[in-house]
C-alpha cells in the first residue's frame, strides 16, 4: 500500500524507523502537489523552505532525537494565517504580495514541533464563503470529481466533456485545505472556522474536519472575519490524528487574551468499546428544510447504529436554530465592517495610485482591492451599525445569539453528552450549479447545520460517513460540551472505525505511487 | 439535484413555522421508531415584502462615506436591499429580559498583561510591506480633506 494512504501514526512510526526518511516524504508530497495542480488547491508552494525543514528534521531522526510525533510530517496551511517569509493572500487582491513579518501562533507551534509547511491553500477570499469559489486564485476543485468513485456513478453528456464540466466543488471557505488532505498532498491542513468553513470541506471532501472549541486554540495571526467566533480548524485523514494535532496547537497563548488559561493537557483516544454509557442528543431542528432524503437515511441509520450498541439515543430541541443563519448574517456583517477596516493600502497590502486626499487613496484602495462579497459585507455592516440599527439589528442578534446559546445549555444540563448531527444539506455540487446563486444566498443555505456551534463556542466535528449515490463523500457531525474534546473525539473515534469510510480511487496518486515505487530501495511498508 | 427545490413555502407570513408532528417511519415491523424527524421540523419564512421605504441615496452615500468602500452598480444596493429583508427575520425573536451576548466566555476572566514594552525595535521588517515609506515613515496622501461630495464623486449613486 502506498505510503502517502497511511495515516500520520503509521507515517511517524515509519520514519522513527527509518523506512522512509523526511526529505524523501517531503519530495513525494511536492511531486504530487504538482501532478494534482488542477485541483487549485495550493496558493502558494514553499518547495525550498519545506526542503529545508524535511533535511533539519532528518538530521534529528538520524540522531535519534525527534521533537515528537509531528517530526518531519508534511502539513499544509489555509492562506489567512501568517507564515513568516511566505505570502500570505486571503485568496485576495488586498493582500496580493503581502509577506508576513511573522508567524501566527498555530504556525509557529507546528514548526516547533518539526512539522514541513508545504504552503497555504486555496480558500474563498477572506474566508467569506462557502464554495472556495469566490478567491482571485480561482476556484478549488473537489478531488473526488476525478475519483473513480464518482466517475462511475456519473453519465457523462459526451466523453470530453466530462471532466471539465462535471467537477464538483470542495465546500468552503476552508476547501483547498480539504482537498489537501483529501488528495494526499499532506496529512494534516489547518483552516478556519467561522460558520462551518473547516466542517463543511471536510464533510464534502470525505475528511476529518474539527472545529475545537472558542478559547481553546489561538487565533494570534490568524487573520480575523469575525473575532467572537473565529477559530483555527484541524482537517486530517483521521480522528487520531486530528486529536494529535490539536494536542500540539490547544493552549493559553498571552498573544491572544481570547484563550482560556486553564492548562490544557495533550491525550491519547481511547479505543472506546463500550458506549454504553453515553447519552446522544438527536436536535430535531437539525432535520432543516432542504436535508437530502440520503443525509437523512444515513443520519436515522447512524442514530440506530449508536442504539443497538446500548448507547441512549434521545431526541432533543434547539428551538432557536432557524434563527442562527440571520442571527450570523448581522453579527458577522458587522464585524466584519470593523475588521477590514485596516485594509487602507498604508502599512500593507494592496495601495491605489490615486493620491489626492487620504480617504479618496482609501475608498480607491478598497475598491480595487476587494471583491463584491467583501464589500457587500463591509456596506451591510455599517448599515446594521448606524446608529438609527444598531439597537435593532445589531444588539438584537446578540440578544438572539444569547438564546442559541442558552439551547445548547439546557440540552447538555440534561444529561446529553454529544449531539448528533448532518454536516451538510446534501453531497458536493457541481460548480457550474454553485454559481448560479450568489454567495451570500449560498453561504445562508449552506451554512445551516453547522453555523449555531460557532454561535456558542461549541467544539464540533464532521467524521466522513458514507458516499452518496453520486459516488461523493458525506459526513455526519458531533457536537461536544465546551473544552470536552477529548470526549468528543473518543466518540468521533469509535463512530469512525464503525463506519469504516472508503479510501478515495485517484487515478492521479496511483500512477504516481507506482513511479515512487520503483524508486524506493527498501519497500516493506507494513 | 439541489435539495432546496425540495421544499415548500408556506404562506404563513414568513415566520419559520413549525411542521406538525409526524408519523413515525417504522423500518420493519416492531422496529422502534428512530428518533430522527422523518420531515423537516420547521420551514424557511417566506421571502418578506421588501420594507416600507427603500433605503435612500443619503443614507447609501453615508455608507460609502463610513465604509469608504462603494457600491459600484445597482446590484451592490439591491445586494444590500436583500441583506436588510434578510436580517428582519429577527424582529421575529421574542428577546425580552435577554441580555445581549459579546462573546460566549463572558463569564470568565481573560487575560491581561502588564503594561510593559516587551518587543519592538523591528521598524525595517514592517516597513518592508509598505508600498510608499520614506526613512521611517509610512507616507500618506494629504489628510484633512473630505471625500468629494455624491455629486463631484465618480459614484454610481449619482446616477440613481
Amino acid at each position: 500500500a502506498a505510503l502517502k494512504r497511511r495515516v500520520r501514526f503509521q507515517v511517524s512510526a515509519a520514519l522513527k524507523e527509518g523506512h522512509v526518511t523526511p526529505t524523501e516524504l517531503c519530495q513525494r508530497c511536492l511531486s504530487l502537489i504538482k501532478s494534482t495542480k488542477f485541483l487549485n488547491a495550493y496558493i502558494t508552494v514553499a518547495e525550498e523552505t519545506a526542503l529545508k525543514q524535511a533535511e533539519e528534521s532528518e538530521k534529528r531522526y538520524r540522531k535519534g532525537q525527534p521533537l515528537g510525533v509531528l517530526d518531519g510530517i508534511p502539513i499544509a496551511v489555509k492562506d489567512n494565517f501568517n507564515t513568516a517569509g511566505i505570502e500570505t493572500t486571503c485568496a485576495s487582491n488586498m493582500l496580493k504580495g503581502y509577506i508576513s513579518p511573522y508567524n501566527a501562533t498555530v504556525v509557529q507551534k507546528l514548526l516547533d514541533q518539526g512539522a514541513v509547511l508545504l504552503g497555504k491553500t486555496n480558500l474563498d477570499e477572506f474566508a467569506m464563503g462557502s464554495g472556495s469559489t469566490d478567491g482571485v486564485f480561482g476556484p478549488v476543485r473537489n478531488p473526488w470529481s476525478y475519483s473513480r468513485q464518482y466517475k462511475e456513478k456519473s453519465v457523462p453528456k459526451s466523453h470530453s466533456e466530462d471532466e471539465e464540466s462535471n467537477w464538483v466543488i470542495t465546500g468552503g471557505s476552508s476547501g483547498g485545505s480539504a482537498a489537501a488532505v483529501s488528495s494526499f498532498t499532506c496529512f494534516a491542513a489547518l483552516g478556519s472556522d467561522t460558520g462551518g468553513s473547516t466542517r463543511n470541506p471536510a464533510a464534502h471532501c470525505g475528511v476529518v474536519g474539527l472545529k475545537p472549541t472558542y478559547g481553546l486554540i489561538s487565533r494570534h495571526g490568524l487573520i480575523p472575519l469575525v473575532n467572537s467566533m473565529d477559530v483555527p480548524g484541524i482537517l486530517t485523514r483521521c480522528v487520531d490524528d486530528a486529536a494529535v494535532v490539536l494536542g500540539s496547537l490547544a493552549g493559553h497563548d498571552p498573544k491572544d487574551s481570547t484563550t482560556i488559561q486553564d492548562n490544557f493537557t495533550p491525550f491519547e483516544l481511547p479505543n472506546l468499546t463500550d458506549v454504553s454509557k453515553l447519552s446522544i442528543g438527536i436536535p430535531k431542528e437539525y432535520h432543516a428544510p432542504g436535508l437530502s432524503s440520503e443525509i437523512l437515511a444515513l443520519w436515522s441509520k447512524a442514530a440506530e447504529l449508536f442504539k443497538n450498541a446500548g448507547a441512549k439515543v434521545i431526541e432533543v430541541s434547539l428551538p432557536h436554530t432557524c434563527y442562527s443563519i440571520v442571527c450570523y448574517h448581522v453579527l458577522c456583517t458587522a464585524e466584519v465592517a470593523s475588521n477590514m477596516a485596516r485594509f487602507d493600502g498604508l502599512e500593507y497590502g494592496h495601495r491605489s495610485d490615486m493620491n489626492k486626499s487620504t480617504e479618496s487613496m482609501y475608498a480607491a484602495t478598497r475598491r480595487e482591492g476587494f471583491n463584491d462579497v467583501v464589500r457587500g459585507r463591509i456596506l451591510s455592516g455599517n448599515y446594521f451599525l448606524l446608529k438609527q440599527n444598531y439597537e435593532n439589528y445589531f444588539i438584537k442578534a446578540q440578544k438572539v445569539r444569547r438564546l442559541i446559546a442558552n439551547d445548547f445549555v439546557k440540552v447538555f444540563r440534561s444529561g446529553v453528552d454529544i449531539l448528533l448531527t448532518p454536516t451538510t444539506l446534501c453531497d458536493a455540487v457541481p460548480y457550474m450549479e454553485f454559481i448560479k446563486e450568489d454567495n451570500r444566498t449560498r453561504s445562508t443555505q449552506d451554512d445551516i447545520l453547522t453555523q449555531a456551534a460557532n454561535m456558542a463556542g461549541l467544539p464540533a466535528i464532521n467524521v466522513p460517513t458514507a458516499l452518496s449515490e453520486r459516488g461523493l463523500p458525506i459526513g455526519l457531525q458531533f457536537i461536544g460540551r465546551s473544552f470536552q474534546e477529548k470526549q468528543l473525539l473518543t466518540v468521533a473515534k469509535w463512530f469512525e472505525k464503525q463506519v469504516k469510510f472508503p479510501m478515495i480511487q485517484l487515478e492521479e496518486v496511483k500512477r504516481h505511487d507506482h513511479n515512487a515505487f520503483q524508486h524506493q530501495k527498501s519497500a516493506s511498508f507494513s | 439535484m439541489r435539495a432546496l427545490r425540495l421544499g415548500r413555502w408556506l404562506r404563513a407570513g414568513g415566520l419559520p413555522v413549525p411542521v406538525p408532528p409526524a408519523r413515525a417511519v417504522l423500518t420493519a415491523p416492531g422496529a422502534s421508531p428512530a428518533p430522527v424527524p422523518p420531515r423537516p421540523t420547521w420551514q424557511r419564512g417566506e421571502p418578506r415584502p421588501p420594507p416600507q421605504q427603500k433605503v435612500t441615496v443619503e443614507v447609501l452615500d453615508h455608507l460609502e462615506h463610513l465604509a469608504l468602500v462603494d457600491f459600484r452598480d445597482a446590484e451592490g444596493v439591491e445586494r444590500l436591499q436583500k441583506a436588510i429583508q434578510f436580517a428582519d427575520q429577527l424582529r421575529d425573536v421574542n428577546t425580552d429580559g435577554v441580555e445581549p451576548m459579546d462573546s460566549v466566555l463572558e463569564d470568565r476572566c481573560l487575560y491581561l498583561r502588564d503594561d510593559d514594552v516587551t518587543e519592538g525595535n523591528c521598524t525595517n521588517e514592517l516597513l518592508k510591506n509598505a508600498r510608499e515609506k520614506v526613512e521611517e515613515y509610512f507616507v500618506a496622501p494629504p489628510g484633512n480633506i473630505p471625500l468629494p461630495k455624491l455629486e463631484e464623486r465618480e459614484t454610481f449613486l449619482q446616477s440613481s
